[in-house]
């Protein structure tokens, strides 16, 4: 096995596009995303009120998963629980996936993903150009059928593997706590006022929800789940009918919306037609939650909202086909 | 008869059968007497025009019903029907 597994350690600059750089690994580059206001879509939200969206896509596996998969990898590391020869296995819609596959590749470790049959086909193919080796579950039995097969693998030969288990791993709302959080604290020098994300693991919006919390008891954390078990929404959970993520604390929230798929598809198609913004179907659900909350304020206010990924991942997928019939 | 095989989100509707019957000679009428059998389900297949909606997917012995003839894709005893999500939800 590659001795990188072991030798390979990581710090995340505090600006690795000013002044000189060179990181040492792609791994030091997850984080740092920028934040940008939505001018145009905003139907009717006060003026006082800005909307931030936190790009997400701009970590270099494309996705805000980079940040919790690096962490777990890092904590797995440092517990000894992932060490040179070990595979690491998880269970996926995606994102996550092309995270593990991408750092995995980077410091030497092979990595193997359980993922749902209808993922879409850009997904499979990028972890698939990332080494990893790829094993599909029933598509009938979505994200929690891809949890039980990944389980019963791990099972059959429980030393081989390292699993980070994201959806129970605190090591993923750490990440959050410790990146996603002071980031956002930073680029509103604290004029956060709510902060909006959607609910895969939860990882996101607990732990950057727990940060924003500590420096500022006030901050409303609101998260944006699909309203009903059969959706469309790529890496998103309706918590009521799901296997509940171990990380995940309703209690923490200050208030949860449900989302209708086709109102985040169609909010995904203004988002690029008004804002130039291609993303994923997750943001178009967030920012459908974002401007239900903003909507509510009589006060000046700065909602941040997390934008997981860019739309360039689905092309193949129903959301975008749907657009070619309307272009 | 056709054997429609049901994702786990529709579950609720079918009383926990991941797989049950159907009758109907094309896509719409299978769909139609689904709702009949489990009332409730059509609408969550179908938008209020009565179309697939965009994120669910309806394949015919393993084929996707946008490339056969849509709901008026004929269907015959024997045959399997699946609903599944366009995408997999859950990360």
């Amino acid at each position: 096995m590659s001795t990188a597994a072991t030798a390979v350690r990581w710090s995340v600059p505090a600006g690795p596009t000013s002044g000189p750089f060179v990181a040492h690994s792609i791994v030091e580059l997850i984080g740092n995303t920028p934040l940008v206001e939505i001018r145009a879509v905003r139907d009717g939200v006060p003026s006082g009120v800005r909307i931030l969206a936190k790009l997400e896509g701009f970590n270099p596996g494309g996705s805000v998963k980079d940040r919790p998969a690096r962490k777990m990898i890092e904590v797995g590391l440092a517990q000894g629980k992932l060490v040179p020869g070990k595979t690491i296995i998880d269970s996926t819609s995606g994102n996550t996936g092309i995270a593990l596959a991408m750092i995995g590749a980077a410091l030497g470790h092979p990595v193997e993903l359980v993922m749902p049959g209808n993922v879409s086909a850009e997904r499979k193919r990028i972890v698939a150009a990332f080494g990893a080796k790829v094993i599909f579950s029933d598509p009938l039995e979505g994200s929690d059928g891809a949890i039980r097969l990944c389980r019963k693998i791990i099972a059959e030969s429980p030393d081989r593997y390292f699993k980070p288990d994201q959806y129970n791993n605190e090591a993923n709302p750490l990440a959050h706590f410790e990146t996603t959080g002071p980031e956002i604290w930073e680029q509103t020098e604290g004029r956060v006022t709510h902060f909006v994300a959607s609910i895969g693991t939860s990882g996101t919006v607990m732990g950057t929800g727990r940060y924003l919390k500590q420096r500022n008891p006030a901050i409303q954390v609101i998260a944006a789940e699909p309203e009903d078990a059969f959706h469309g929404l790529e890496g998103l959970k309706h918590m009521a009918s799901s296997i509940v993520p171990g990380i995940y604390h309703e209690e923490e929230l200050d208030a949860k919306l449900g989302i209708a798929t086709d109102e985040a598809y169609d909010m995904v198609l203004r988002l690029a037609r008004e804002e130039g913004l291609l993303v994923g179907q997750s943001c178009g659900a967030t920012h459908v939650a974002a401007l239900h909350v903003a909507r509510t304020l009589t006060a000046p206010a700065t909602i941040v909202e997390i934008f997981p990924d860019f739309g360039d991942r689905y092309l193949s997928t129903t959301l975008f086909q749907s657009w070619m019939d309307t272009a | 008869m056709v054997q429609v095989r049901v994702p786990t989100p529709l579950r609720k509707f079918t009383g926990g059968a991941e797989a049950v019957q159907a009758e109907g000679t094309s896509v719409a009428s299978v769909v139609s007497n689904l709702d009949k059998q489990f009332p409730g389900i059509k609408d969550r297949i179908c938008d209020e025009q009565g179309q697939v909606r965009r994120f669910v997917n309806i394949f015919v012995n393993g084929e996707d019903i946008r490339f056969l003839q849509q709901l008026a894709t004929p269907v015959k005893a024997g045959d399997e029907l699946s609903i599944v999500p366009a995408i997999a939800g859950g990360r």
